[in-house]
């Protein structure tokens, strides 16, 4: 992990002080499902209100949020499997996971 | 003579619906004097059997429903609660139940979340006991709710806390959202009260003035940003005092519906006031024909229907000419213009009729019967 990497997710007082970088661990939260969607063809995110179409590379995402694997280390995967620089990857998931956590989709566990 | 050849008339095809409402009761113990449930009410002897509950649940998976939302009324009034939800999770449904919270025990909720249910709802009527108890018309019911919005957190199920505001617990709105914060809830729903209906006969007892309507924007924007990543603040904002009217549910027949107690089919809740529609039951036919053949359904599907000034102005995709329902009660036309809009000739009178009825001191309710 490096220092420019980091995303806070908000900067004031009442806003958990949240770091989300390459050590950060993460899951869906409860109430937060991923399901397939056959009568759309697609794969889909379900939260309260909220029905989420997800690309390929987003399913990919959201299926190795495990609550175990650090975010280095799913990206690390993620660039030998798709053959991209890993940084690139990270800085992508840290993106997205700072948006869904945002939207308290997701559980920062770590 | 000239023969005017017309093109048919190729529909297209709707998309399926995302979102299903199933009022599983009219019953209710509270009073709240804004009810959005029709004024004639389903009789508990009517409600569909559990059963045709979840035959109706697997259509609506099968139709391409992802989220169904169990209401009411009170739907812990149906004792069979816990069975359909379990039904509809084992469907695959997402399942969210909309509740006042009475009728509900610990016990009762520990096994609605082992039957599946992904997200509850909890509605209040504001942020002290006095308001909230004097509101709903039931003693001891805002106690009731702190408690069981504690049981929902204990089991781990997300919990949105519904807040219907209004002239009279308006100021208490920032109160509610801590309120909701504390509770530990990720979501709060701010909605105005819509005057369709009961809240008609309450009309003078609850409509905002601008001021609050302004205050309360201005606030909600505020706290967006304060609470950014603790709780999501979703506002509807009051439409009497606005220029444009709300866009219906992204257009009539297009995300969801809603199926009464007895198993009528409707586009909208409130849709059994326009009185030219036939509405159909799950009694008598499928899902998938109501959704895309009935008649109900296409009536304002599209923008077809629409008049002028609606059909050509170039806000008609963004709100679709407003609220069909709206329309109804106030212009007595459904498919009129919203008589929200400001290009809706009944406009001015609804302004003004607005602004009476918030300088208005009236503070009795008549409580839903
Ligand atoms: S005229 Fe109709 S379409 Fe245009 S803004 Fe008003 S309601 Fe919407
Ligand atoms: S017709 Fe009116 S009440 Fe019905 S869904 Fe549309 S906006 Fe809501």
């Amino acid at each position: 992990m490096t220092e420019d990497t980091a995303v806070e997710t908000g900067g004031n007082a009442s806003t958990p002080d949240i770091v989300i970088d390459g050590a950060t661990v993460a899951k869906l939260a409860r109430g937060v499902k991923l399901r397939e969607d056959p009568v759309r063809g697609q794969t889909v995110l379900l939260a309260p209100e909220r029905a989420l179409a997800l690309d390929d590379i987003a399913v990919a995402i959201v299926k190795a949020l495990d609550g175990v694997k650090t975010l280095d280390i799913i990206a690390a995967e993620f660039s030998e499997l798709f053959g991209a620089p890993k940084d690139d990857i990270l800085a992508d998931m840290i993106a997205f996971i700072r948006e869904f956590s945002n939207r308290r989709m997701l559980e920062i566990a770590r | 003579m000239n023969m005017v050849v017309k093109a048919p008339v190729t529909r297209v095809r709707p998309s399926p619906p995302i979102a299903m409402l199933a009022e599983l009761t009219h019953r209710c113990p509270l009073g709240c004097p804004y009810c959005s449930n029709p004024l004639e009410l389903v009789k508990g002897s009517d409600e569909l059997s559990t059963a045709e509950w979840i035959e109706t649940f697997r259509q609506a998976a099968e139709l391409g429903v992802l989220h169904l939302h169990l209401s009411g009324g009170e739907p812990a009034a149906r004792r069979d609660l816990t069975e359909l939800t379990k039904a509809a999770a084992d469907l695959g449904l997402y399942t969210n139940l909309i509740t006042s919270g009475i009728g509900l025990t610990e016990k009762r909720l520990n096994e609605l979340a082992e039957a599946g249910l992904d997200h509850v709802q909890l509605s209040i009527q504001g942020s002290t006991d006095a308001m909230a108890d004097r509101v709903g018309n039931y003693r001891g019911g805002y106690a009731r709710k702190m408690a069981v919005a504690g049981w929902v957190a204990a089991t781990g199920m997300p919990l949105t806390v519904n807040a219907v505001c209004h002239k009279q617990n308006m100021d208490q709105i920032g109160d509610m959202l801590d309120l909701a914060v504390q509770l530990g809830a990720r979501r709060i729903e701010v909605a105005t009260v819509q005057f369709h209906g009961w809240a008609e006969r309450n009309r003078a007892a609850l409509m905002p003035t601008r001021e609050q309507v302004e205050r309360t924007t201005a606030l909600v924007e505020e706290a967006r940003k304060r609470l950014e990543g603790v709780l999501v603040i979703d506002y509807v904002a009051a439409d009497h005092h606005a220029r444009y009217p709300k866009a219906c549910m992204g257009g009539w027949g297009s995300s969801g519906l809603n199926v009464t107690p007895s198993g009528r089919v409707l586009p909208c809740h409130a849709a059994e006031s326009i009185p030219s529609l036939h509405f159909e039951s799950v009694r008598d036919a499928s899902l998938s024909h109501i959704w895309y053949d009935s008649s109900a359904f296409n009536a304002y599907r599209g923008d077809d229907w629409m008049q002028e000034p609606c059909r050509s102005c170039d806000r008609k995709h963004i709100d679709h000419g407003g609220c069909r329902c709206q329309a109804m009660a106030l212009a007595g036309d459904p498919a009129a213009t919203d008589p929200v809009c400001v290009f809706s000739p009944h406009h001015a009178a609804l302004a003004e009729q607005a602004t009476r009825d918030a300088e208005s001191l009236e503070t009795d309710f008549v409580y839903r019967g």
